[in-house]
């Protein structure tokens, strides 16, 4: 376990060499990233808009006492949920036969 | 109720006991070696393991925590749970699939794969265990107090039950058993919450706005009765619609979602979770359903908060003339009673009473894991244990860690479990993030600079918590408190990465080299799984 490196070497070498992990790298880290930065983005404005206007969140909407945190609070939650859901359909879809391809691609 | 002996609500955990026992006495003839132990035989599908993720999270803090913080400041409430979910993203971009494809049964696994394995073990065991005796010693103060309240059985005989309970599970089900028992209490769990909320809109007409208005009606009236005049009865039950009082300043708020968020992406019973299933395909399933259930729970405890309000807050014989709650946070508890009786009731406390020892369980699986994977396998021996004896002392840690958890349980019965738990939450958002995010996503990372940075991070976030009021004004009494704030994550998070940052660039050993170069080859691993196959079957 130490040192699983030692196996593997030669096989992680040629597949650094491959032009299609080098393309899975950049295109999912690309996404990955860009997804990251929404979900920070979304919640570190929610938690600034706390921090430093609390009325624009207490504001009522349509009339009634619901207020605009209302839907600004579960669309973040929805937000998460819709964000991991289009990471695992990308992911399922598009890097897992890349990655299939790169497994079975490189000899044993 | 208080105190009073509840008998329906304990035939109905006896039959969650007696069942979730059958299932550690099956689960026990499946664990036979460390990886069962560990990590189920890394035979859970994705669904399975997003339940049990959803059962490992929810808490009894949350469901109860929250809810009646919904009860007492209305929107407040959700603040907390948004914060609680919206790491989950952030787990599932960055890190489950590079866990499962480089770990086997621990994250220390990971966060050493490329690493001097003693120093950055070591490491990840003692901030292991930090995280995990302070979240125990606040489920079991939590548990203690719900079971004496709920039950009318005494604190120390609930603190020793949970203790016995989590034990057997784990001692002899391991990783088998509390998969099952988290995932039957995450399934009760939703089920009792979906009951609690769709009851409570179906009093207006499924009508969120009616739900509103009623509630914030009520918050009024309190108001006025208490001597307010009207426009300000008014406002103050109006402002149970939006942020108020809960976070005062902007630090201590920000700091706040720093913990909740990176926190939850560093505590080991989450973490080790996701080397429960067969691929990485599997561990990113697994965080989707995870999300799902969680925020759908958050949304539904937002509903019963309100609900509580309306149903609770008006009823003397629960709250007092200022409308506070008589029993402190048991909103949801009496939202029961008021929408199902007394049976309901029972079900609920119940429910709640399984939800604690689903979380004592992995937590102390994780504990005993650091110690027997980490410290004993790795460390001591040096990768050369076998199954038997790395199962043996894994197994006698579990026996350590439940009097210990007894022991501290009985010894802070009047600690501030939400304290408690933010404290847990800011230790893993400092120690075990930083670590696991740099040395999976930065070359220049080095053992040296992990074991510095990430002792950095824990040791500041201990001595600020110390010195804030919580501690130093609260407990030490003394007049003013030296940290002006009361979370410390945004203060000791970046500190952590910045020392592993600068002691990594600094470091010229032979060793940082060796670190660098490793950098290649475990990005080929955790981007592919390549090596990683079988990697739970031995």
């Amino acid at each position: 376990m130490a040192e699983p490196e030692a196996d593997d070497s030669g096989r992680y070498d040629e597949v650094l060499a491959d032009p299609r992990y080098q393309r899975l790298v950049k295109r999912r880290g690309r996404f990955t990233w860009l997804l990251t930065a929404i979900m920070l983005a979304a919640y570190y404005g929610y938690i600034l808009l706390i921090a430093f206007d609390k009325e624009v969140l207490a504001r009522p909407i349509g009339g009634g006492v619901t207020s605009l945190g209302i839907p600004i609070g579960v669309g973040i939650i929805l937000l998460a949920i819709v964000l991991t859901g289009l990471y695992v359909r990308r992911a399922n879809k598009e890097y897992d036969p890349l990655v299939r391809a790169l497994r079975d691609g490189a000899p044993q | 109720m208080s105190g009073a002996t509840n008998w329906s609500a304990i035939g109905m955990f006896a039959i969650f006991v007696a069942f979730t026992l059958g299932i550690t006495a099956w689960a026990a003839r499946r664990t036979r070696t460390r990886a069962d132990f560990y990590a189920a035989g890394g035979g859970v599908s994705g669904f399975k393991n997003g339940l049990a993720i959803a059962g490992d999270y929810m808490s009894a803090a949350s469901f109860l925590g929250i809810s009646s913080q919904i009860f007492g400041f209305g929107y407040d409430g959700l603040i907390y749970s948004i914060g609680f979910l919206v790491g989950w993203p952030v787990i599932l971009f960055l890190m489950a699939e590079r866990l499962r494809n480089l770990g086997r049964y621990t994250f220390a696994d990971v966060a050493s794969f490329r690493f001097a394995q003693t120093p950055v073990r070591c490491f990840a065991a003692v901030s292991t265990l930090a995280v995990v005796l302070f979240y125990l010693i606040a489920q079991m103060v939590g548990a203690g107090q719900l079971i004496q309240l709920l039950f009318g059985l005494q604190y120390l005989y609930a603190v020793v039950i949970v203790g016995v309970l989590m034990t057997l599970y784990v001692l002899f089900g391991g990783m088998i058993a509390t998969t099952w028992v988290q995932i039957i209490k995450a399934v009760l769990l939703l089920g009792c919450a979906t009951f609690m909320a769709l009851a409570v809109l179906y009093q207006f007409g499924f009508s969120v706005e009616a739900l509103f208005a009623r509630a914030v009606q009520v918050k009024t009236d309190i108001a006025s009765a208490g001597g307010l005049g009207a426009d300000q009865a008014a406002a103050k039950g109006g402002s149970i619609m939006g942020p108020g009082t809960f976070l005062t300043d902007p630090v201590s708020a920000i700091s706040l979602g720093i913990a909740l968020m990176f926190g939850t992406a560093g505590l080991p019973h989450i973490l080790m979770r996701f080397f429960t299933v067969p691929d990485a395909r599997q561990a990113r399933i697994s965080v989707l359903w995870a999300t799902g259930w969680i925020g759908y729970f958050y949304i539904l405890t937002f509903i019963i908060g309100f609900g509580a309000i309306v149903l609770v807050g008006t009823n003397p014989a629960w709250v007092d003339a200022a409308g506070a709650l008589r029993s402190g946070n048991m909103a949801a508890i009496h939202l029961a009673e008021a929408i199902g009786g007394n049976l309901f009731l029972g079900f609920v406390s119940a429910v709640a009473f399984a939800t604690i020892l689903a979380v004592v369980a992995g937590l102390t699986l994780s504990g005993a894991s650091a110690v027997s994977h980490d410290l004993y396998a790795s460390v001591f021996r040096k990768g050369q244990a076998k199954s038997d004896e790395e199962l043996r002392v894994s197994r006698w840690t579990v026996v350590v860690l439940a009097l210990l958890a007894i022991g501290l349980g009985v010894a802070f019965e009047k600690i501030n479990v939400a304290f408690m738990v933010g404290l847990a939450f800011a230790l893993a958002a400092s120690g075990n993030f930083p670590v696991l995010i740099l040395s999976l996503f930065w070359k220049g990372c080095t053992t040296r600079g992990v074991v510095a940075g990430g002792t950095a991070g824990v040791v500041l976030a201990l001595v600020l918590t110390i010195l804030s009021k919580s501690i130093w004004v609260d407990i030490l009494h003394n007049p003013k408190p030296i940290f002006p704030y009361i979370y410390p994550a945004i203060f000791s998070m970046p500190v952590a990465f910045l020392t592993i940052w600068i002691v990594s660039l600094l470091d010229t050993s032979p060793r940082a080299a060796v670190d660098r170069k490793g950098y290649l080859h475990q990005r080929v691993r955790a981007e592919t799984g390549i090596g990683a196959d079988g990697a739970s079957a031995h």
